[in-house]
């Protein structure tokens, strides 16, 4: 058996004195572990730190088995993304994250949000409504995928300003008023219409919070307790920076 | 299978040799004849020396470290610099930062980095024992000199958070082009902050 293909380094767990088990989201393989021989060696040890994306060769006799990689740096970015709180503990959080997965079950339209995210981890600006986004395109590979494209009781496609708590469902401002009080605000940055509409602006680091808080009560419900799991105590710390972090650069 | 060539106090030794950092099944064998052959030179002064180590060696209750007295030598040395304390993660980490000697300074060692890949938080490190040690007056600047990894910085970045409200100066340990180095052959984020960080010549 053998494949190859392009991956984002997860972790990776020391075995003996010079190999490790690697952890990669890789793009057509989903999260798929292998042995790395001399991974901790001078060569590989600083291609197998997270956050790098690597060219991944795995070889088995059989498909059950854990297998070796090869690996290459592709893009080695850890050494920029650990001068940066903000990026280490986004790359800690998507890491938990994405041990949601099962193993194996191939997630290319999450590796795409994920490759982004890691791309720009260390970039204040655009760090935090990527993250927002990897949750999303998470949540939607988990199977609970937000519909924020239209108003779930009129079809409207404008001026989405809520989000039923239940459904996940976008409701305009006018049609969710009766149940304002019920329902989660959906800020602008997460509508197409406020990506790339007219007048579409970067997000406040008020519309920043609420699209955390909006990520993180479906991912309360649909994945941490379900599955008896906690946020990952990384979250709580990246989404106070996050959300510092927007604050002072708004005010600068 | 092999039929083994020795008895089995032998071959009991060779594979508690074959245990050790750089030895396999096979120096451990080699390691294990060459004591043989020495017995008087050198197996037993070994065997008296471990011996004597099992029985005395304790580890530091100030900073982590092992020696045969508690506080250890470092941690009882008067002459070192009782204003900067070195955070490592284990104690080859601090033996190897008194071979440099560039500093002659008191350490604390963590007893590991924080990793979720091996289950190892906040509580799993003594942080408790540095903050404490951190609250000492004559303590200025504490310097995190962990590993150049992600789980090693991630830990930096979170010693930096909870010493924060102490009155002492937090710093790491520089990044870049190590001795004997070759550009082509180093990652791109070694070599930017190699640039960033430039020093006149």
């Amino acid at each position: 058996m053998e494949w190859t293909d392009q991956g984002i380094v997860l972790g990776a767990r020391s075995h003996g004195e010079s190999a490790a088990i690697v952890e990669l989201l890789t793009r057509e393989h989903g999260r798929h572990l292998g042995y790395v021989n001399g991974a901790r060696g001078k060569r590989l040890a600083a291609v197998v730190q997270p956050g790098n994306t690597v060219a991944a060769t795995w070889r088995a006799r059989t498909d059950e088995q854990m297998g070796t990689f090869g690996l290459e740096g592709v893009a080695l970015r850890s050494g920029a993304l650990m001068a940066s709180r903000l990026a280490l503990y986004g790359l800690a959080t998507m890491s938990a994250h994405l041990r949601h997965l099962p193993e194996r079950d191939p997630h290319p339209a999450l590796y795409v949000a994920a490759e982004a995210l890691v791309s720009h981890l260390d970039d204040p600006d655009l760090a935090p409504r990527l993250f927002v986004a990897f949750e999303l395109a998470l949540l939607a590979e988990l199977g609970f995928g937000l519909d924020l494209g239209r108003c779930a009781l009129t079809g409207a496609e404008d001026d989405l300003a809520w989000v039923s708590p239940r459904s996940g469902r976008a409701v305009s401002r006018d049609a969710g008023a009766p149940w304002a009080d019920k329902l989660l605000p959906l800020p602008p940055f997460l509508t197409a219409r406020g990506r790339t509409g007219e007048g579409a602006q970067d997000p406040t680091p008020e519309e920043i919070a609420l699209g955390i808080a909006l990520t993180s009560h479906f991912l309360e419900r649909a994945v941490f307790a379900p599955s008896g799991a906690q946020a990952p105590p990384e979250r709580l710390r990246l989404v106070g920076l996050a959300v510092a972090t927007a604050a002072s650069r708004s005010e600068a | 299978m092999a039929r083994g060539v020795a008895g089995p106090e032998i071959e009991r030794l060779i594979q508690l040799l074959a245990r050790l950092p750089g030895l396999g099944p096979r120096s451990a064998r080699r390691a294990s004849l060459a004591l043989l052959q020495k017995r008087e030179g050198l197996l037993v002064p070994l065997a008296e020396a471990m011996r004597v180590a099992a029985e005395r060696v304790v580890v530091c209750s100030t900073c982590g470290n092992v020696d045969t007295s508690d506080p250890c030598a470092v941690c009882a040395d008067p002459s070192r610099d009782p204003s900067i304390l070195v955070v490592v993660e284990d104690v080859s980490d601090l033996w190897a930062l008194e071979r440099a000697g560039a500093l002659h300074v008191r350490y604390h060692v963590l007893g590991g980095v924080l990793s979720a890949l091996d289950g190892i938080g906040p509580e799993q490190l003594d942080i408790a024992g540095l903050i404490a040690r951190a609250q000492d007056p004559a303590v200025r600047e504490v310097i995190v000199a962990l590993p150049a990894t992600v789980d090693g910085q991630t830990t930096a970045h979170y010693l930096t958070e909870a010493l924060a409200e102490l009155p002492v100066s937090v710093t790491r340990l520089a990044h870049g082009v190590p001795v004997g180095g070759e550009l082509d052959y180093l990652d791109e984020g070694t070599l930017s902050a190699a640039l960033k960080r430039r020093t006149a010549v």
